[in-house]
């Protein structure tokens, strides 16, 4: 039996002011389990405190009840209180009689019968609290950023100079992502190269980071603190230790008919190459699919003309486990394909290109050299279409678009048509679009420039066909401003694609337990006050894995994800909050009802003995409860038909005890 | 009548014993009366020879018993599932109550199941005997001779609206697999949301209020296959092993059905077991009816390892105050 | 409220990050609401067991009210989703036993909405008084 104080508080007149406090006290003397109930002009005061601890000593109380304010306010103050006194904290229960009583109720006769059922709920729920004690696990001093964008090298650059060790998993052969694809970057016009490529080499000079190129995470188990990966290291058939990056191999190796991803297919590599000049890691690697001799054991060129001797052609694939306190998924975008876009003649011209495809071309180290030439005839275009929202925004067209808008477009086309009339003044540049997007800063008055200062055609309407004829390609579009058709001969067409989440991390998804939405981003923690944190404790999300977005907001969010990663890295222990569900195994049937309705993964499967009659044995499935990952929603408390699962703080019996008070 | 004799099954079941392939039968054992069978476990051919029966008062729905009976011991167990068992099969294995590879499924066809109790209401007490051929029932009995029924007559409602002849798991299967039928099975439903608040209170009150609370319906019941039932468990606020006033069984009864909902597979065995003939699966069926038309059609137990209703969700389900509106439409 | 000395019993489920808080503000601002409402303060509207509000109406209470973040805003990313999906179940199930619509309904009240969680409260507490005494959920063998 518990032996339970009440504390009646006047909080001045705003509750003694409709409630009769003595009259409440007095009514709670006589509940079960009460020893003294008493009232005090202000409970939260020092005296008000000092009174309490008191009580605890003189009548050697085991559980707590104020009726104050709201416990919002002052439920931890009295929790504090009642620990210095030296209970458990989680005996204490506040009966809220002043917002949800004394505020809202002007007759002293009705406020006062309301707190005294207030009351009565409180006791007989502290009747049934249990002393808590919240769980601490440790928390493992480094981190996963899986992605090697910007995204991904930004996070690690914050949590390294924090002085915490992370780790890159990329998989491509270099870090970089799509950034290192870009020519210029809006609203500054500053080379994406020139800005991207110090971070690059920070990174791979970094004592903090390691780099994990051309590798993938394959397993992931563990929770917030104590994560373990698995990371798999594709074989390179390169010794990334020994390679000096010296470029010899990709110029001798006879297969040159490889196309080049990094340009997009626009030109040729060989089958060992360096994705780019300023590659980080700036290492070799070899094409399994292209390599002859590979496939055939003939050739072995690139060997002998390697000085270093870092060519291995038996090298297998490398499996690392390594332990994580924090991860960060940084696994960026892809754009739409734009295979089934019949409409823009995409398959069926060379030049008519994406945005990204684009960029390549207007690079220095693209694959024309930076010269806008047509990818058929290596010409110079005169006349340049551009066509914005291709798939974005696209309502009805769920089997090749996207609904929402990609943010990126409006500005990145902007930008090409700025670099365009600005390199080319005899072009003509034509931009059809459903609306202009410019909400950042300094973007309007970028794209104002555009059309202002660089004469671009902006047409509000959306282009219906492109038609091949001849080396022209016929584009019939409306203006929806002056309602009419428009027929364009364009050297040129260029598609701004609409971006989505790289399809390959929905695996990944799977194994953080991070939630994903219906197009693929991984879903926040609370869309607005928790936007770089996942669902899940412990894995954090950065870059467009989340959303379209451009670079400045990528790269504050890689911040942010950031400071909530050192954050956690900084804390030795993590102390949970107590108040997290339990399953009793006697009665759990392993049914994987909570596990389905558990937000943060918290719920797992063993295989238990119990023992039986007769000495005999059965081995069940129960579920068990992470409490470090457990967050306490108690969605599982009622997924579990048989009660097995309950919640510490919330529990079913204390519940019910509140309700047969308040309907007594 | 059924399709498949006692014969088929019983040499089928021996096969599978003596060439090793399983240790046990789970089979059905006539009783007293013709109409009294009861589910047995067999361990050799001769006991199947002596008390294995197969016919049309077969009802029972086998798997919840495979829970207990893989517990108890290492070899596979035989059992002969009918095709609205299946489901509940498949439902099962989705929860993880046992281990898939300890049975071994027989699949048999079903022409419907007789109902004792209405067959006893159309000719009284006194059955010595009930066949049944293409044409329907003969009822043999001690006071009115022959009697002869309609399939109508004697058949459980559950086999009147039957929702699918097709086996959703099995190893083996007996005869042709049937198909999924567009069965009427929500039109009690349907005339039940018909009527006024006031009509439908007195119909459950009729009903409900013959409860005894023997708990048949939840210890049959495939979907109340808990190790320990929250009515039995002192720490969930709601434990009472019988009615101690006079909203209980009520409570009881709801409880139930939204512990089953989304999992209930509608075998019917509820209502064939309750000894006050109380229309239980009217209520399963309600919460069945309102997951379709709320959330999409659903079949518990139509594949292993779907996520049934009342764990899963979308952004755009409907509010509650609506589904009270479209529940009753 | 009051209707012919008939005061009704209200039991009112509030979460604690969206409706408890709209709660305190309809406080803070002495928004008046009927005193019959007693809240109990749960962590996510997902807690709510339909045994509680059976149970509720067990002991006596003329009506259960659910409250809970809005969808999408849930603390805990998914909770009130399921709420929707238990509670428009259950409260269908009890409209088809014959009981009145009107003493069952699920809100979704933000922190923000301390005005709409004193309206909510007064409009539920006139509905509930308009019906009376919950004796259908409490007395069925009775009264065969």
């Amino acid at each position: 039996m518990q032996r339970i104080g009440v504390f009646v508080c006047w909080c001045g007149s705003n509750i003694a002011g409709t409630v009769d406090v003595q009259a409440v006290s007095e009514a709670l003397k006589n509940e079960p389990g009460v020893v003294l109930s008493t009232n005090y002009q202000y409970m939260c005061s020092q005296a008000g405190q000092d009174m309490i601890k008191a009580a605890i000593a003189e009548h050697k109380l085991t559980g707590i009840v104020i009726c104050s304010c709201s416990p919002r306010m002052h439920e931890a103050t009295f929790r504090k209180t009642a620990a210095a006194a030296g209970i458990n904290p989680y005996m204490v229960e506040i009966a809220n009689i002043r917002e949800q009583c004394s505020w809202v109720h002007k007759e002293m006769e009705i406020g006062t019968e309301k707190a005294i059922i207030l009351g009565k709920a409180a006791i007989a729920k502290v009747n049934l609290n249990t002393p808590l004690t919240p769980g601490e696990s440790p928390v493992t001093k480094r981190a996963l950023v899986i992605g090697g964008g910007i995204a991904g090298i930004q996070t690690a650059l914050d949590i390294a100079d924090a002085g915490f060790e992370v780790d890159i998993v990329e998989k491509k052969p270099t870090i970089g992502g799509k950034m290192a694809q870009l020519d210029k970057t809006f609203p500054t016009l500053d080379c994406a190269a020139c800005i991207l490529t110090p971070k690059m080499v920070d990174v791979g000079q970094h004592e903090k980071i390691r780099i994990f190129s051309y590798s993938e995470v394959t397993a992931l188990e563990g929770f917030v603190g104590n994560f373990t990966a698995t990371i798999t290291k594709k074989a390179r058939f390169v010794k990334e230790d020994v390679c000096t990056g010296c470029g010899l191999c990709t110029e001798k190796c006879p297969q040159k008919k490889v196309p080049n991803e990094f340009n997009l297919g626009m030109d040729n590599r060989r089958a060992i190459y360096i994705p780019f000049a300023q590659a980080v890691p700036k290492v070799a690697t070899i094409d399994p699919d292209h390599c002859t001799m590979l496939k055939t054991g003939k050739c072995g060129l690139c060997a002998k003309v390697c000085t270093a001797g870092a060519i291995d052609y038996t090298q297998k694939d490398e499996v690392i486990k390594e332990k994580y306190g924090a991860i960060v998924v940084a696994t960026g975008y892809e754009p739409i394909s734009m295979e089934k876009f019949d409409e823009f003649a995409y398959n069926q011209s060379k030049d008519v290109i994406t945005s990204l495809e684009f960029e390549r071309l207007t690079n220095a180290a693209g694959p024309t050299a930076g010269k806008l030439l047509r990818p058929s005839d290596g010409k110079h275009p005169h006349k340049i279409v551009f066509v914005q929202c291709v798939g974005s925004r696209c309502e009805n067209c769920a089997e090749k678009g996207k609904e929402y808008c990609s943010k990126i477009c409006c500005m990145y086309t902007a930008k090409h048509a700025m670099l365009t009339r600005d390199k080319y003044p005899d072009t003509e540049v034509y931009v059809f679009y459903i609306d202009v997007r410019t909400p950042g800063k300094n973007f309007d008055e970028f794209y104002r420039r555009a059309v202002e200062e660089y004469g671009v055609h902006y047409i509000k309407g959306m282009v219906g066909k492109v038609t091949p004829e001849g080396d022209k390609l016929m584009v019939q579009a409306s203006d929806l401003l002056a309602d009419k058709q428009l027929h364009i001969d364009a050297d040129l067409v260029v598609l701004a694609a609409a971006i989505e989440p790289d399809k390959s991390a929905r695996p990944l998804a799977t194994m953080l337990t991070a939630s994903m939405d219906t197009n693929d981003f991984f879903t926040e923690a609370h869309p607005k006050l928790r936007p770089v944190e996942s669902p899940t404790a412990g894995v954090y999300l950065s870059g467009t894995c989340q959303g379209p977005k451009d670079i400045p907001e990528t790269v504050s969010q890689a911040g942010a994800a950031a400071a909530k990663v050192i954050g956690l890295l900084a804390k030795d222990k993590l102390t949970g909050n107590p108040c997290v569900a339990h399953s009793d195994e006697l009665m759990c049937n392993g049914c994987s009802s909570c596990e389905r309705v558990c937000p943060y993964g918290a719920i797992t499967y063993t295989d238990k003995e119990f023992r039986m009659p007769n000495r005999t044995t059965l081995i069940r499935r129960v579920a068990s409860v992470n409490e470090a990952v457990c967050q306490g929603c108690g969605a599982c408390t009622v997924a579990c038909p048989s009660g097995a699962m309950d919640l510490k703080g919330f529990a079913s019996e204390q519940i019910i005890a509140e309700v047969d008070a308040v309907c007594k | 009548m059924q399709k498949i004799t006692r014969e088929t099954l019983v040499a089928k079941a021996s096969a599978l014993l003596a060439e090793g392939m399983v240790d046990r039968v789970l089979g059905w054992k006539k009783g007293e009366f013709a109409y009294d069978v009861t589910p047995n476990v067999f361990a050799d051919a001769a006991s199947l020879e002596k008390d294995f029966v197969y016919g049309d008062f077969c009802g029972a729905n086998f798997s919840k018993y495979l829970i207990a009976e893989t517990r108890k011991g290492e070899g596979k167990i035989l059992v002969f599932l009918k095709p609205c068992d299946t489901y509940s099969f498949n439902q099962l294995l989705t929860e993880h109550r046992f281990d898939r590879e300890k049975v071994y499924v027989v699949g048999i066809p079903c022409e419907g199941m007789a109902d004792i109790g209405k067959i006893k209401a159309e000719v009284g007490e006194g059955i010595l005997e009930v066949e049944s051929d293409a044409n329907g029932f003969t009822v043999k009995t001690l006071y009115k001779g022959d009697v002869k029924l309609t399939a109508e007559q004697a058949l459980g409602e559950r086999c009147l609206v039957c929702k699918s002849k097709k086996h959703v798991a099995y190893d083996e299967l007996i005869g042709e697999d049937g198909v999924v039928i567009d069965s009427a099975r929500f039109d009690e439903v349907e005339k039940l949301e018909k009527m006024s608040s006031d009509e439908r209170f007195a119909f459950w009150q009729n009903e409900l209020s013959r409860c005894i609370r023997c708990n048949a319906c939840r210890d049959v019941c495939p979907a109340c296959s808990c190790e320990k039932c929250v009515f039995n468990n002192p720490k969930s606020g709601v434990e009472n092993k019988a009615v101690a006033d006079s909203f209980e069984e009520k409570m009881f009864h709801i409880i139930r059905a939204f512990h089953v909902a989304g999992r209930c597979t509608d075998c019917g065995e509820c209502s064939r077991v309750c000894p006050q003939d109380i229309p239980l699966h009217l209520l399963n069926r309600k919460f069945i009816k309102d997951i379709n038309s709320f959330y999409g059609e659903y079949q518990a137990g139509e594949t292993v390892g779907s996520r049934a209703p009342l764990v899963n969700y979308t952004t755009e389900d409907i509010e509650p105050s609506e589904a009270v509106e479209r529940g009753n439409q | 409220m009051q209707v012919n000395g008939f005061k009704p019993k209200i039991v009112a489920f509030c979460c604690n990050w969206c409706s408890y808080a709209g709660a305190d503000l309809a406080g803070n601002n002495r928004l008046n609401y009927p005193a019959d409402v007693k809240i109990i303060r749960v962590p996510c509207s997902c807690r709510v067991n339909p045994m509680f509000v059976l149970r509720a109406f067990q002991r006596g209470a003329d009506g259960v009210i659910i409250c809970g973040c809005h969808p999408g805003d849930c603390h805990y990313t998914s909770g009130n989703y399921y709420t929707r999906r238990r509670m428009s179940l259950l409260f269908s199930m009890l409209d088809y036993l014959g009981i009145e619509r009107d003493r069952t309904r699920v809100e979704w009240v933000s922190a923000a909405e301390g005005a709409k969680f004193a309206a909510t409260m007064n409009d539920f507490v006139e509905k509930v008084t308009a019906l009376g005494e919950n004796k259908r959920l409490e007395d069925l063998r009775c009264k065969r």
